[in-house]
């Protein structure tokens, strides 16, 4: 199979998947015992509004054209209003998104050099005490729930030393021109280390991990004894050839646990009130506010999918030796 | 896994022993046998790690645990102590009795008026149920897909790919939040959520197993011989994929653990019962975090933590066996 056809089979492939989570989100809320339209107007609309809501929605048609029109909606993003502040879903979203994105990101970068370097050492030390102490720490930070290792840096750093904020993304009372002069400020930069750091220390484990038996792998092949009879030092065959023949499988890792991490970022938001999607999501949960709980689940799902996608193709184009079939 | 020729440590008894045995042998017994050498070996394979050993006891501990807990725990986990003046929700609440002389409760009463140590113990229960059911399923469902998709092939295996695609697609939690949330907040429910997402990872990776395992001579060989497809899956194929089951039975769970946690802390606990992530829950929703109550919130998880790392431990030690360059 050509590498074309290849990327046009996974997109085709993607689409399907798509319109799986959609169709699943739209049964799911619809086949739930109880007056379906309760889903999607509240209580406290007057009569001729409701009327006016349940048309908008298709809701006096038939399941299937409901069905179509809830595909066609989504496709545009297009889930309706919040009941809560009747918002429309999308803004609600574009709110939220970046908020998600930056604390995850910045999370990553430090996860992910931290890791590597750390597997690199670990990877080429092996069997020395350094590398035992350094897994079962790895071990310990996956096993720790992030929502209460962000608990006890509160306590400890919050409430009891009191310097880092308890909650939220900046100072109350403070207004910025956009998005971008926000979050180059100091005030942000203040209230992003903790859950950064929670968040770092936690997904750290995994390139690290990753990365120790990639090394351990590519250690054992045949390259490194050439590189070692040419007499180079131990130091360039360690960093120039074998990490860098290792790091092949972490990119994707990467890839494909930030999509997870995006997913998963509703506790550590929830914990340090972070207003990101994850939040937000189980914020709508827990109100019933079902358009927005829909939109945000969608956008979650769709964030690993589509990285799902980008590291299939970073695959191929990074190792010249996978063929696609 | 690229290892499988190292890994396949029971292709000796698979095709060695037992063939040359009498054909009269009732074929149950040899089966039997068959599973329980491999079983054995592995066993001891796993216990020859010190850190598997710990991580067993741990395991074994909370057991004990969760088995005996109303023999263990002196009090009910929901039982209130004492009530509050006027009978409304207590916001007060007793210290520890190694910080103050007047307290008889161990690790201290929560808001409501509970006993802390006695929702500790019984919050192993669900801890464990969760964690063993989830992997239980997790590893059985995901082998039995497995195992069909790569032995069948064509139609089949493309069906099962595409659903197991589809459920990657979907975020772990977020999913367990929904439907936990359309289903009702209950213990079962948290668990179905788990289980219908977590065998996707276990499906695909056996599938590729079973991708190379059909092409060896062995299976080839019981093909040519007449054996049925059940026959060969489960006397041929599942005996070499039996590590990987179980390697991925012991991360479920480690992540179905952590999972019920999440959705409990977030609120969506089963109200009727106890468990770690509803005591972390309660902790923050009376603030014991500013009063400073660390007896409240620190004990569960660490529970949280030791059963999950334990997991984590065990799956780490099997890797170890099905992919021997690691040790």
């Amino acid at each position: 199979m050509s590498k074309a056809s290849f990327v046009v089979r996974r997109l085709l492939q993607l689409g399907v998947t798509f319109w799986a989570v959609g169709t699943v989100l739209f049964f799911l809320f619809r086949l739930m015992p109880g007056d379906p339209t309760a889903f999607v107007v509240s209580a406290q609309m007057t009569p001729e509004a409701r009327q006016q809501v349940i048309e908008s929605y298709g809701l006096n048609e038939p399941l299937y054209i409901q069905y179509v029109r809830f595909l066609e909606n989504a496709l545009t993003l297009n889930f309706g209003q919040s009941f809560h502040t009747n918002q429309p879903v999308r803004e609600v979203i574009w709110t939220y998104l970046p908020n998600t994105l930056v604390l995850m990101l910045s999370a990553f970068v430090v996860a992910y050099i931290l890791g590597i370097v750390l597997g690199v050492l670990t990877g080429w030390y092996r069997g020395s005490r350094f590398e035992k102490t350094t897994v079962v720490t790895a071990l310990t930070a996956r096993s720790l729930p992030t929502f209460y290792v962000g608990l006890i840096v509160l306590w400890l750093f919050g409430a009891g030393l009191g310097v880092i904020p308890m909650s939220g993304m900046g100072t109350a009372g403070q207004s910025y021109d956009s998005f971008w002069a926000r979050i180059f400020t100091l005030d942000f930069l203040h209230h992003l280390v903790a859950p950064a750091a929670v968040l770092a220390f936690y997904y750290m484990g995994y390139p690290l991990l990753i990365m120790r038996s990639s090394m351990m792998e590519v250690l054992s092949q045949d390259f490194i004894d050439v590189c070692r009879a040419k007499g180079l030092s131990e130091r360039a065959i360690m960093f120039k050839h074998a990490a860098r023949n290792a790091l092949l499988p972490i990119i994707t890792a990467a890839a494909i646990a930030l999509g997870y991490a995006v997913g998963g970022s509703v506790l550590i938001e929830t914990v340090f009130g972070w207003p990101g999607l994850g939040r937000e999501m189980v914020n709508a949960v827990l109100r019933r506010d079902f358009p927005v709980a829909q939109g945000t689940f969608m956008v979650l799902a769709a964030t690993i999918i589509i990285l799902n996608f980008i590291a299939d193709l970073l695959y191929g184009y990074l190792d010249p030796r996978v063929t696609y079939d | 896994m690229a290892t499988q020729d190292k890994s396949s440590i029971f292709a000796d008894i698979d095709e060695g022993e037992v063939d040359q045995e009498d054909e009269n042998v009732d074929r149950w017994r040899r089966n039997l046998r068959l599973w329980r050498e491999t079983l054995a070996k592995q066993w001891r394979m796993l216990t020859d790690d010190l850190m598997v050993r710990l991580a067993m006891i741990t395991i074994a501990f909370f057991m004990i645990v969760a088995v005996f807990a109303p023999f263990i725990a002196p009090r009910g986990p929901l039982t209130r102590q004492y009530e509050g003046d006027a009978g409304i929700i207590i916001a007060d609440w007793v210290e520890p009795s190694f910080l103050s002389s007047e307290s008889e409760y161990l690790l201290g009463t929560t808001a409501e008026g509970f006993d802390i140590f006695s929702q500790l113990v019984y919050g192993s229960r669900a801890a464990l149920l969760v964690g063993l059911v989830a992997a239980v399923f997790t590893a059985g469902i995901g082998t039995l897909v497995g195992l069909t998709a790569g032995y069948y092939g064509g139609k089949i295996d493309d069906t099962l790919m595409r659903i197991v695609d589809f459920l990657y697609g979907m975020p772990l939690l977020p999913t367990v939040i929904i439907l936990v949330a359309l289903m009702g907040p209950s213990l079962w429910n948290i668990l179905f959520a788990i289980i219908v997402l977590q065998w996707r990872s276990t499906a695909r990776v056996i599938r590729s197993q079973a991708l190379s395992l059909r092409e060896r001579p062995f299976v080839k060989a019981a093909q040519v011989a007449g054996a049925s497809d059940w026959h060969i899956i489960s006397r041929h194929l599942a005996p070499n994929v039996l590590p990987l089951s179980f390697l991925y039975g012991a991360f479920a769970i480690a992540w179905a653990i952590l999972a019920e946690a999440g959705v409990s802390f977030i609120g969506l606990g089963d109200p009727n019962t106890v468990s770690w992530g509803t005591m972390l829950q309660s902790s923050r929703a009376y603030s014991a975090l500013d009063f400073g109550a660390w007896w409240w919130f620190i004990p569960p998880g660490i529970c949280i933590g030791l059963v999950v790392i334990s997991g984590f431990l065990i799956g780490r030690g099997y890797e170890e066996i099905t992919n021997p360059e690691l040790r």
